[in-house]
């Protein structure tokens, strides 16, 4: 997992409320077995006309917006489907991190798996950041996790909340299954004991 | 004494193996997974790549259902090159890591969350995560199921374990008696209407009351899989005897004295009195009726009998927005009445809505009647099984009968991965979970419904109150 630390890049407005998981990765993408060649599909329906080429309405197709390292967006994005590929897709597009007021609850964890950094902020926090980089001379931000801060183009800076336990893998890159088997004989120890006391579980 | 405790703290405490630091992660023991072949592969390859093995390989099922087509005659091959590859790599995966399968022929093959209660292989008391956000269905069996993806899939194969922080929770209490043609779909639209797409985020919902205690333990399990639709990451109800009836006689499910082992102990999962709840909302049952969507997100709905709601009198910008871009996709007028809006396609299917009970449901209605000129309907059974009891009970033949297509199960046109696909413009009046643009093919317009209103507008042609009779 790429870590996470200070990056700094162009910040794509996509505010629409309950942008869903089948918007960001429409179903025909998810034939695959690996996590590969997902960058076309994402936002496939908004980003691409029917004959296939670019749609120049869609943000992330203006020339000021090319090359995005964030999303700035709307309540409750990555809803729906539990579909890791949204995530994936994403991250093949060069997103690192999405800034928003909520997040679905499956969505927020699969970016956390893949070093996709989620950022909460408050309403007011949001609509200002929001306001800032919608204008194409001011879209670029620099996000600094140690610091928890996002610094916009006109000198201001933003603080956001992040768990330590979240921050920590981020920054570090860690592999969740090495740290948790680290923890191994305490899982059998626990298991061994669910199955005593609960004897129709055991298959 | 301890302090009151609600049941979703009975589950997690029961399955905290320990706590990762101050700020509420724990490491969550989790008795069961089912996997799917579509959010599966790359955590199977994952193990691979890392040399791991599975955990405890008895404690996940796989089943084949999001691509498989749904033609009524049932065949082995998987006509998409992509789709035969997931299925391909599936039986590689439960072979190579000992799992078991339920495969495409196979007689309990069908939807995850409809096969896995069928079988017994879900029980109360239980934790339960699969790659499938429909997880929470389990909910209605006394256990506690959620969604996870792919990246979780694999921690859960190779440790039996995911790391989890404590959810805030939701009581929502429905009290009284249902009216005629008002079902548990209707409940579960009403809540997401009310507190709104993202009203659950954060939360997970015990549902109680009177009108909950007095539905089918499938009724129930419709309430619990739409949840996720208001954000929630899991759902709950107290198991009662329904339940235990419900699982007594199933495959999977303990018999002789483990089972009434396993019966003492499952009575007692229920929230303490005076255990707190994070927030309330009270629904009164009588003032529920049939409920449709008229947008394209679940918590843009009406009742059958109102009009579609005017963008203009939202007050935030960009609710406003949202609403009018919806109406627009949907190709509806504000102030409209969603009642009479012609269809060009009937399906009733899913997770949420196509098991035996719905199909009853459905075959009451359509009885006699005939499937309206020019509107194609479809019937796609949860399970196998289910396809199976519905052929036994004449079901099958009354839907024969009435013109529907009586079909092979899988997730079909719920989510279109198969070939069960709109074209642009199709207009379907649906028994699933999601009306998201595109959701059931680029450019087509989903109205999710309860089964009998599907039905009826299969029959009628158009959007129809299933009240006024058909």
């Amino acid at each position: 997992m790429q870590p996470f630390n200070r990056v700094s890049g162009t910040a794509a407005p996509l505010l629409a409320a309950n942008i869903d998981t089948d918007v960001i990765m429409p179903k025909q993408f998810l034939k695959g077995i690996d996590r590969n060649g997902l960058a076309r599909g994402t936002f496939f329906d908004q980003r691409f006309l029917e004959d296939g080429t670019p749609n120049p309405q869609f943000i992330l197709n203006q020339p000021a917006w090319g090359d995005v390292s964030f999303l700035v967006v709307g309540p409750n994005f990555g809803c729906g489907s539990s579909r890791e590929h949204a995530v994936w897709g994403l991250q093949q597009l060069g997103i690192r991190a999405l800034v928003g007021t909520s997040f679905a609850g499956i969505f927020y964890d699969n970016c956390q798996r893949n070093g996709v950094l989620l950022i909460q902020l408050e309403s007011h926090q949001l609509e200002r950041l929001g306001e800032t980089i919608s204008n194409p001379e001011r879209n670029k931000i620099v996000i600094d996790l140690p610091q928890q801060t996002i610094s916009l183009a006109d000198g201001e800076s933003l603080r956001f909340e992040i768990d330590s336990l979240r921050k920590a893998s981020l920054v570090k890159g860690l592999d969740a299954i090495d740290s948790t088997l680290e923890r191994a004989e305490l899982i059998r120890q626990f298991q061994q004991q669910h199955w005593r006391d609960n004897p129709w579980l055991q298959r | 004494m301890q302090n009151p405790r609600t049941l979703y703290d009975k589950h997690i405490d029961s399955h905290t193996i320990c706590t990762l630091d101050d700020e509420g992660h724990v490491l969550l023991y989790i008795d069961r997974q089912v996997l799917n072949e579509y959010t599966s592969p790359q955590a199977f390859s994952g193990l691979r790549d890392a040399g791991r093995k599975v955990w405890n390989p008895a404690a996940h099922l796989a089943v084949v259902d999001h691509v498989n087509p749904t033609a009524p005659n049932r065949i082995e091959v998987m006509p998409d090159e992509g789709g035969a590859r997931q299925v391909a790599y599936l039986r590689q995966n439960c072979q190579d890591f000992g799992l078991e399968l339920f495969d495409i022929m196979d007689s309990r093959q069908g939807i995850e969350h409809v096969v896995a209660p069928e079988q017994g292989f879900i029980l109360p008391g239980m934790v339960v995560a699969a790659g499938d956000s429909h997880t929470t269905t389990y909910g209605a069996l006394g256990a506690f199921g959620f969604g996870i993806g792919t990246s979780e899939i694999e921690h859960l194969l190779a440790t039996q374990t995911l790391v989890y922080k404590r959810l805030k929770t939701m009581r929502v209490r429905v009290e009284g008696a249902l009216g005629l043609g008002v079902e548990s779909k209707d409940i579960i639209m009403a809540l997401i209407r009310e507190i709104g797409a993202s009203g659950a985020t954060g939360f997970v919902i015990e549902f109680c009351g009177s009108t909950i205690d007095a539905l089918s333990v499938e009724a129930r399990m419709t309430i619990c899989n739409m949840a996720v639709e208001a954000g929630a990451r899991g759902a709950y109800m107290a198991p009662d005897r329904k339940v235990f009836d419900y699982l007594a006689d199933k495959p999977m499910a303990p018999k002789g004295d483990v089972w009434q082992q396993a019966v003492d102990k499952w009575g007692e999962l229920k929230s303490d009195d005076g255990a707190r709840f994070d927030r309330t909302v009270e629904l009164k049952a009588s003032e529920i009726r049939p409920m449709v969507t008229w947008g394209t997100s679940p918590d843009q709905s009406v009742t059958i009998d109102d009009l579609i709601p005017d963008p203009e009198l939202l007050e935030i910008p960009t609710m406003r927005r949202d609403a009018q871009r919806a109406l627009s996709y949907m190709g509806l007028t504000a102030g409209q009445p969603i009642k009479g809006v012609a269809i060009t396609h009937a399906f009733i299917g899913s997770c949420t809505n196509a098991r035996i009970e719905d199909l009853r449901a459905v075959a009451a209605v359509v009885k006699g009647g005939r499937v309206a000129p020019g509107v194609r309907a479809m019937i796609v059974p949860g399970s196998t099984e289910v396809r199976a009891q519905a052929e036994v009970e004449g079901l099958a033949e009354i839907f024969i009968q009435a013109g529907f297509e009586w079909r092979q199960s899988g997730c079909s046109m719920c989510l279109a991965m198969n070939d069960d696909v709109l074209k642009p413009g199709d207009r379907c009046a649906s028994s699933t979970n999601r009306n998201f643009e595109g959701r059931q093919g680029a450019g087509a317009r989903t109205h999710l419904m309860s089964p009998a209103m599907v039905a009826a507008a299969a029959l009628a042609g158009h959007l129809t109150d299933i009240r006024k009779g058909v």
